[in-house]
C-alpha cells in the first residue's frame, strides 16, 4: 500500500513540453501516479469518468501509430471528448498556418492539446497562442517526453529505484527525440546513461546532458542493466549511406543478437518502436522473453492517462 | 482552534468490536461478506475490523482498498489535482455482499462516488456502508448502515478520526475552525 511518496510535494505544471522543465520530484510523482492508472487498465470496466468535462484535440502533423492511438485511447478511457487532426487531411493542405489552425481549434473551447510536429519548439509556441494545456507528443528531434516517461516506468517495473542503474541507448542518436527526453529524465533520477552507436549518428552534445559515449556494442552490453535500441530513422536521413555504409553493416556492428543474450544474461531489451527487424536487433531478440517492448506500449497508456489527469487542472478557468 | 475529544481509544476499540459483530450477524459463514476500506482512514479502520474478526474466529474475510478520486464530482473545485491513491480489490465482486468502510459520513458525495467506483469492478449483490462518525449535513439521499457515533455538528466544525498507524493514536476529535460562522 503506498502512501504519498513525496511529503509536501505539489504537482503544479501546466504543460508537458519536455522533461527538461520537470524536476526529479515531478517525474517521480508522474510515474507514481501512473501505477494507479496501470491498475485501472486491468479493471473489468477499464474506464473512469475523470475527464468527462474536458475536450482534447490531438494535433498530429507527423505520422504516428503508437503515440496517437495511445493518447486517444487514454483520453477515451477517462471519458474525455476527443477530436483528431492530422495535417494530411486538413486545411493545412490549403496553406493554413499553424497559428491560425490552433486559434481556430481553440475557439471551439478546447481544454488540452496533444501535438506532434516536425519542428522543434512547436509545443512551446502553442503555449503562447492558446490557453489550453499543451502536451508534447514529439517535436522534431527535440523531445518526446511521454515516451521517456513510459520507458522509465517500464524500467521501474523491473528496477524500482533507477538510481545507479545502467542504461544503454543504442542506435540513431542524432535524429532521436526519444533519446533526449530519456537522457534528461534518467539523469534526473540518478541513472547512468551510455549512448552507443556509429560515430556519425552520435551528436556531440550528448556529454553535456550527462551521458557517456561508446562505440563498442560488446562493451556496452556487458555493462548495462537495460539496453534500449532506437530505430534507424531513414526518413530523416536522406540517403542512408551518407552516414554509414549500409544497414547490413550497421546490424553487424550495432544490432543486438541472440548471442548477446546468451553472453550477458541480465540486461532487458527495450525499443520505442517501430522496430526495423534485422537492423536494430535480430527478429528473435525482439520476440524473446527479455524484451519488454510490448509492456512499454501498455505502460504508455497508463503514463499518458496520468499526465492527462495531472494536467487537466484543478480549478483553472 | 478549539478541539474536543469525542471518542477515546477505548471507545474506538469497542466500536471496532461492535462493527465486527454487526457485520457478521446475518451470516453463517463469516467469510461471506467482503470488506472494502476507503482511502485513506477507512483502509485502516477496515483492517482493524478484519483483525478483530481474525482474533475471535480465526478466519479472515476478503478485504479490498478503494480510492474514489476518479469518480468524485467535486475534485475540480480544488486548486490542484488530488493525488490518486491505490485501489486494490483482489477478489471478484460479482454477487458478493460488500461493506464499505469510511471514517466520516458528511455530505454523502464520497459514498456516492464509491458506489460508482465499485460498479466498475463488477456487480455486487449488495453494498452496505459503515462509518465511525455520522456528522449530518447530507446533500444526497444516502445513509449509513453501521455508525460508530452520530454527532450533530456545525458546518464550521471538522471531525477528525485518528488512527494509530498514521496519527499515533486512536481517537476522534471535533475541531472548531477559527473565525465567525459565516
Amino acid at each position: 500500500m503506498s502512501e504519498s511518496i513525496l511529503d509536501d510535494y505539489q504537482f503544479n505544471k501546466k504543460h508537458l513540453l519536455g522533461l527538461s522543465d520537470y524536476t526529479a520530484d515531478d517525474i517521480k510523482f508522474v510515474l507514481h501516479q501512473a501505477k494507479t492508472f496501470r491498475e485501472v487498465l486491468n479493471r473489468p470496466v477499464p474506464k473512469v469518468p475523470t475527464l468527462r468535462d474536458k475536450t482534447i484535440v490531438n494535433l498530429f502533423y507527423e505520422n504516428s501509430t503508437r503515440t496517437r492511438l495511445s493518447f486517444e485511447l487514454a483520453q477515451k478511457r477517462m471519458g474525455a471528448d476527443v477530436v483528431n487532426f492530422s495535417a494530411s487531411t486538413s486545411s493545412t493542405r490549403k496553406g493554413e498556418s499553424l497559428k491560425d489552425t490552433i486559434r481556430n481549434i481553440s475557439s471551439m473551447k478546447i481544454d488540452m492539446v496533444v501535438v506532434r510536429h516536425e519542428s522543434p519548439g512547436v509545443p512551446h509556441f502553442l503555449t503562447q497562442c492558446v490557453d489550453a494545456a499543451i502536451i508534447n507528443a514529439g517535436d522534431g528531434a527535440h523531445e518526446h517526453p511521454t515516451q521517456a516517461l513510459l520507458d522509465m516506468f517500464t524500467m521501474q517495473q523491473i528496477y524500482p529505484d533507477l538510481k545507479g542503474r545502467k542504461i544503454a541507448i543504442i542506435g540513431d542518436i542524432t535524429h532521436s527525440r526519444v533519446v533526449r527526453s530519456n537522457i534528461v529524465g534518467l539523469v534526473k533520477l540518478g541513472a547512468e546513461v551510455t549512448i552507443c552507436g556509429p560515430k556519425p549518428l552520435l551528436p556531440r552534445f550528448v556529454e553535456t546532458l550527462g551521458a557517456n559515449v561508446s562505440n563498442n556494442l560488446e562493451e556496452t552490453l556487458s555493462w548495462c542493466d537495460v539496453a534500449m535500441a532506437l530505430r534507424i530513422q531513414m526518413e530523416r536521413m536522406g540517403a542512408v549511406t551518407d552516414l554509414f555504409p549500409s544497414l547490413r553493416e550497421y546490424h553487424q556492428l550495432f544490432g543486438i543478437k541472440m548471442e548477446h543474450l546468451e553472453r550477458y544474461p541480465d540486461f532487458i531489451i527495450m525499443h520505442p518502436g517501430p522496430i526495423n527487424r534485422g537492423v536494430e536487433m535480430e527478429s528473435d531478440v525482439a520476440d524473446s522473453k527479455r524484451a519488454v517492448i510490448l509492456d512499454q506500449v501498455t505502460n504508455g497508456l497508463a503514463v499518458r492517462m496520468a499526465i492527462l489527469y495531472l494536467l487537466s487542472g484543478g480549478n483553472r478557468v | 482552534m478549539e478541539q474536543a475529544k469525542i471518542m477515546t481509544e477505548e471507545d474506538v476499540n469497542r466500536t471496532y468490536l461492535r462493527f465486527a459483530h454487526q457485520f457478521l450477524e446475518p451470516y453463517d459463514d463469516p467469510t461471506e461478506p467482503a470488506i472494502i476500506g476507503m482511502q485513506t482512514r477507512g483502509v485502516y479502520m477496515g483492517r482493524r475490523i478484519i483483525s478483530v474478526i481474525k482474533e475471535e474466529l480465526d478466519v479472515s474475510p476478503d478485504f479490498g482498498v478503494l480510492d474514489v478520486t476518479f469518480f468524485r464530482d467535486d475534485f475540480r473545485s480544488k486548486l490542484k489535482m488530488p493525488e490518486v491513491k491505490v485501489t486494490e480489490i483482489p477478489f471478484d465482486l460479482y454477487n458478493r455482499d460488500v461493506i464499505l468502510v469510511d471514517d466520516v459520513l458528511y455530505t454523502g458525495r464520497t459514498v456516492r462516488s464509491a458506489m460508482d467506483a465499485l460498479m466498475a469492478y463488477g456487480r455486487p449483490r449488495s453494498i452496505r456502508f459503515c462509518c465511525m462518525i455520522d456528522r449530518g449535513h447530507r446533500e444526497l439521499p444516502v445513509s449509513a448502515d453501521y455508525v460508530g457515533l452520530t454527532v450533530p455538528t456545525h458546518a464550521n466544525e471538522e471531525v477528525m478520526v485518528k488512527v494509530k498507524e498514521l496519527d499515533g493514536e486512536d481517537a476522534v476529535y471535533l475541531v472548531k475552525r477559527g473565525g465567525s460562522d459565516e
